[in-house]
């Protein structure tokens, strides 16, 4: 069953056409993984389907619905919730705030109940036990209490896909999440989200570190200057012309 | 959840702030006792601590910038004057109509400006101050100008009336509690994760569902009702409004009391607040050399607690830990 389906999406940004008529559809299971060189119009495209730019042209449909040009948060209502490249923590909040945060599509309560705490207590003490056990799962407990902007930024990156997992998501994107990340790191991030897939989430990630993402996905679609060249399982889009022509021997050479 | 043993526990565990609060409630009985100017200056303090606490919700916690609050206290300020010293209003409904005035103009200008990021935003705020600004001086019919009102009556219910500088100190230092306490709440619940949020990540905040324009516009909204408050108590414990009172040396006073108590955090407005009131009786002894020794202290605060007084107890902390 197909969770989130594009129709001919394309974005243009004054000459430049950084996605192309692309059209994919990603089913209700697993891990699809996009992957291009530098500048083949992923995160252009994890824009387009997050809400974060409307498409030129091209439809994207979620969950059943057309959701092409709502605003982030509207989509992030209907359960797709992203990640960046560049780690977006709130430096400012603690680490199990951050997570708390994550939970503000499934609470209610704006300046009555901030006002009369009372009138929370249930609401905010189950928003704390979520979060405690998020941050218990992907291994940060320890830190629930130190501001996110003094974590190390492996850590940063866990933190940011817990807090995204707070919300619930159908669909989960992750732009680039093992960027920067050392081996072990890496490694732990891969079983992470092992386990998320196994919990009935959608991911769907955007990766540059090849051995990551052969041991990772289930399915592979290669962009290739903002046109989508190929997709499948890993064997195929490894073994077919036009991906190793385009991307794959060129990053195999750059990886040697 | 906050008992008296978790208030001890945290104490021992971090003895700053408690000897912070303990000293200025000391001072504060000190001045209600021996009275006199101080007293002035103490209610002077806590109307700006209510203002600042308040600035604080949408700069420190929300993270914007707003150089126009001065506005809502002066349209509050001026309805709650006009209202009864020139046609023999109440105090109470005259406030109450000029917080709800202030906070009308307050959404009829958030609503457009607060789409606008960064230093527009700051920009549209000047001019909002600016203008109302402008407004006192001019519409001298019902503002008398510089001239400004006189003969404001103090607030109170009928024939209760708070009218001895005790009381009013009494008065305005429950409001500056409730307003602090309040905004502890704010800070604590979802709204206020929510407004810390938008200041950290603007696009992280959407991508959890978060219509940032829409609390953008609540925490602005929050502010300019403490601003208004501020400016109606201000003209009844006073008894004289001008547009000096509103200019934008409140601007400035405003933001030097949020950095050197410490921008963001809850306590840190009200210390500011009270310091930054206090400081110039402080310096006063230093006659000619005054205003240089006030920027001495302002500098030296923000050289070695470069996040405000309220960061104080943090470095403790962070001292003990690395001991």
């Amino acid at each position: 069953m197909t969770l989130l389906r594009l129709d001919a999406v394309t974005r243009r940004f004054g000459g430049l056409v950084a996605v192309d008529n692309v059209s994919l559809e990603i089913a209700r299971s697993g891990v699809t993984a996009i992957i291009g060189p530098n500048g083949a119009g992923k995160t252009t495209l994890f824009n387009v389907i997050s809400g974060f730019i409307a498409p030129s042209a091209g439809h994207v449909e979620f969950a059943g619905d057309d959701i092409t040009g709502l605003a982030a948060e509207e989509i992030a209502k209907r359960g797709l919730v992203r990640t960046f490249q560049l780690v977006q923590l709130f430096e400012n909040l603690t680490v199990l705030e951050n997570v708390k945060v994550g939970r503000h599509l499934h609470t209610k309560g704006g300046l009555g109940s901030a006002l009369l705490p009372h009138r929370a207590r249930t609401i905010e003490a189950g928003v704390e036990t979520f979060a405690r056990d998020l941050l218990n799962k992907v291994g940060l407990d320890a830190h629930a209490d130190t501001l996110a902007g003094v974590l190390p930024y492996g850590q940063k990156r866990l933190l940011e896909i817990a807090r995204a997992l707070a919300a619930e998501p159908k669909l989960l994107m992750l732009d680039e999440p093992a960027a920067g990340l050392n081996r072990g790191e890496t490694t732990r991030l891969a079983d992470l989200i092992r386990r998320i897939v196994t919990l009935g989430v959608t991911v769907l990630l955007i990766e540059h570190d090849m051995s990551f993402v052969m041991n990772i996905a289930d399915r592979l679609a290669v962009l290739d200057f903002g046109k989508l060249i190929a997709s499948g399982t890993p064997a195929e889009v490894q073994r077919n012309p036009d991906v190793i022509a385009a991307y794959l021997g060129t990053m195999e050479a750059a990886h040697a | 959840m906050t008992s008296l043993t978790t208030i001890w526990a945290e104490a021992r565990r971090n003895p700053v702030m408690p000897a912070v609060w303990t000293l200025a409630a000391g001072l504060v009985a000190y001045v209600f006792v021996t009275g006199g100017y101080l007293i002035a200056v103490l209610h002077f303090a806590a109307i700006y601590v209510v203002f600042v606490t308040g600035l604080n919700i949408f700069m420190g916690y929300a993270g914007q910038v707003s150089f126009g609050h001065n506005a809502f206290a002066a349209i509050s300020g001026y309805t709650s004057a006009v209202l009864t010293a020139n046609h023999g209003w109440e105090p109470l409904p005259a406030a109450a109509l000029g917080v709800s005035g202030a906070l009308t103009c307050a959404l009829i200008v958030g609503y457009p400006t607060l789409r606008l990021r960064g230093h527009y935003l700051a920009m549209a705020t000047l001019a909002i101050g600016l203008i109302v600004y402008e407004i006192a001086v001019q519409w001298q019919a019902v503002t008398q100008g510089y001239m400004g009102i006189s003969g404001i009556p103090p607030l109170g219910i009928g024939r209760f009336t708070v009218t001895s500088d005790r009381a009013i100190l009494v008065l305005l230092i429950a409001f500056a509690l409730i307003g602090v306490l309040a905004a502890g709440g704010i800070r604590r619940s979802r709204l206020g994760r929510a407004f810390v949020a938008i200041a950290g990540s603007e696009d992280a905040a959407r991508a959890l569902g978060i219509d940032v324009a829409r609390y953008k516009l609540i925490a602005f909204l929050i502010s300019a009702f403490y601003a208004a408050v501020a400016g109606s108590l201000f003209v009844h414990a006073v008894g004289f409004v001008s547009p000096e009172v509103y200019g934008l040396h409140m601007v400035v006073l405003a933001f030097t009391m949020l950095y050197v108590g410490g921008i963001g955090t809850i306590a840190g407005a009200a210390l500011g607040a009270l310091v930054i009131a206090l400081l110039p009786e402080t310096v006063r002894r230093f006659s000619e050399y005054q205003d240089l020794a006030y920027g001495a202290v302002l500098i030296l605060i923000l050289i070695y607690a470069p996040g405000g007084l309220a960061s104080l107890s943090r470095l403790w902390s962070a001292k003990k830990e690395g001991a």
